[in-house]
């Protein structure tokens, strides 16, 4: 018990990090995905292909692999960049294809009625899909972009390994100094985690209730 | 022909025809950037390809790494069932005294990021266990308690009549679970747990950090001695992707038959790391 209280700054500077992580790969995951969505749905078939491939690639390579080549490899290449954007490079890669697939799918479950009223008026693709069906795509693809976030809060640990000083690596430190406390130390640490998640769910569903809309 | 648009009219086609032109130069602009830049750093040069083209290093290196790879997410996914059923049953108990508990090690079990939890058994018991067993408790605690949630999903998935004339035939609670709710949920749960078994595969990378003989472990020892980095994390790369296409492939081949077969089959619960196919194809 004392390990944790001892240490609590070390715990909170690491579990800053790992909020800075999850902040920032969110948002650039979530403007990626959206773009890729947009992609695998439009009308040019290059698009498209290039959004399926870029799916199929992300989505089926483990994450510590993209941690390897990214963090590892890019500065092999003379691209000289922070551990921690490197980090958020792999870690916007990953998450990007599975918010593609959710805001996809969101998209696939809007009535068709939906689309077609909107091309019976005139609509272009672009405007059938920006007032009409992203929208309602949105509402429905929130539940699953919600749990994907919770699961890129959760991915953000891997950066442990690649000079990130985040909640994990402090377990990994920590655990390695007070062995005698282990228990401690990883029990306070993923109850860390377990309010982190807990908020990206309430922040989520809040969002949900603002945009609910009488239908 | 998607929703979103029209079969289109000669003046569309046109324009869709620029859009697929102008798409097509981005992405092959983009593309063509990375291999020029690849190239530029020489990393195309034979010195660094010239591990994956010798069959001794595949013999030697890749393979019996990716035996460890499947090995790990063999092991993880079965005990992952048995745990998941333990799990599950616990959530669904008439007893408050094991139904609370049982959802409360589901919600914490899922919220830790799995390598928290591979450390933890590692530095815990990695003296005793080596790097196999914490890998592989660590893969058996998180996807249990993602599979509970898709097993309670699959039993839900049952119509109620079933179990109802179950007990009014005199069949006690477990009987009911064993005999009518159990078979059901496993074959509706078969797709979801061959996706399962993607993450799995995809998560046992994980090893690499507590120095498990996994495939990136041996990919590492190969860029350690041959400074190649970038052209191993490529082919390794392309190993996973083949095969966790394929899986995916599968679960959504199994998910059509059993559905056409008019079964009903679970979605998987939480999309958070795994195809989501399935769902995308419902909707």
């Amino acid at each position: 018990m004392d390990v944790l209280l001892d240490n609590f700054d070390t715990i909170l500077d690491g579990f800053r990090e790992t909020i800075a992580l999850t902040a920032l790969s969110a948002v650039c995951a979530i403007v990626l995905g959206v773009v890729l969505a947009a992609m695998r749905v439009g009308p040019a078939a290059p698009l498209r292909w290039a959004g399926a491939a870029y799916v199929n690639v992300f989505r089926n390579t483990p994450l510590l692999l993209l941690f390897v080549l990214f963090v590892f490899g890019l500065p092999t290449v003379g691209i000289q960049a922070s551990f921690f954007l490197r980090a958020v490079i792999a870690l916007t890669l990953y998450t990007a294809a599975f918010v593609c697939e959710a805001v996809r799918s969101g998209v696939n479950t809007v009535q068709r009625g939906q689309a077609e009223a909107a091309r019976a008026i005139g609509m272009t693709f672009g405007q059938t899909l920006r007032y009409v069906v992203l929208p309602q795509a949105i509402r429905t693809a929130i539940p699953p972009i919600s749990s994907l976030m919770i699961a890129l809060a959760r991915n953000t640990s891997v950066a442990e390994a690649f000079g990130t000083k985040e909640a994990t690596y402090v377990l990994d430190s920590l655990g390695r100094d007070h062995a005698s406390a282990l228990y401690w130390i990883f029990a306070g640490i993923a109850l860390g985690y377990l309010v982190l998640c807990l908020l990206i769910a309430g922040g989520f569903r809040l969002l949900e209730r603002q945009l609910r809309v009488a239908r | 022909m998607s929703v979103l648009y029209d079969a289109p009219g000669p003046k569309t086609r046109r324009r869709h025809a620029i859009w697929a032109v102008l798409g097509g130069l981005v992405v092959a602009a983009v593309l063509g950037l990375v291999v020029w830049k690849l190239d530029q750093e020489g990393q195309f040069s034979g010195a660094y390809w010239a591990p994956f083209r010798n069959w001794g290093v595949w013999q030697n290196t890749l393979l019996p790494g990716l035996r460890f790879t499947v090995q790990a997410a063999a092991l993880a996914i079965a005990l992952a069932i048995v745990f998941g059923i333990l799990l599950c049953t616990a959530r669904l108990s008439d007893h408050a005294l094991v139904r609370i508990p049982g959802g409360i090690l589901i919600e914490v079990f899922r919220a830790c990021p799995l390598l928290l939890v591979i450390l933890f058994f590692y530095l815990a018991f990695g003296k005793e266990l080596g790097t196999l067993w914490p890998l592989v408790l660590g893969l058996m605690v998180y996807n249990g308690a993602v599979l509970a949630e898709t097993f309670r999903a699959g039993i839900n998935a049952v119509p109620r009549g079933e179990v109802e004339a179950g007990y009014s035939i005199g069949l006690s609670k477990s009987h009911v679970t064993r005999s009518i709710l159990l078979p059901q949920a496993i074959r509706a749960m078969l797709p979801a747990i061959i996706s399962q078994c993607v993450v799995a595969l995809k998560d046992t990378s994980l090893g690499f950090i507590i120095s498990y003989e996994e495939l990136v472990r041996r990919g590492k020892g190969i860029y350690e001695s041959y400074y190649n980095i970038i052209p191993t994390a490529l082919v390794l790369a392309a190993m996973f992707i083949v095969i966790n296409y394929t899986l995916s492939r599968l679960a959504t081949y199994v998910d059509g038959r059993l559905r056409r077969r008019g079964q009903r089959t679970v979605e998987p619960t939480d999309v958070g790391d795994r195809p989501v196919e399935a769902a995308a194809a419902q909707g």
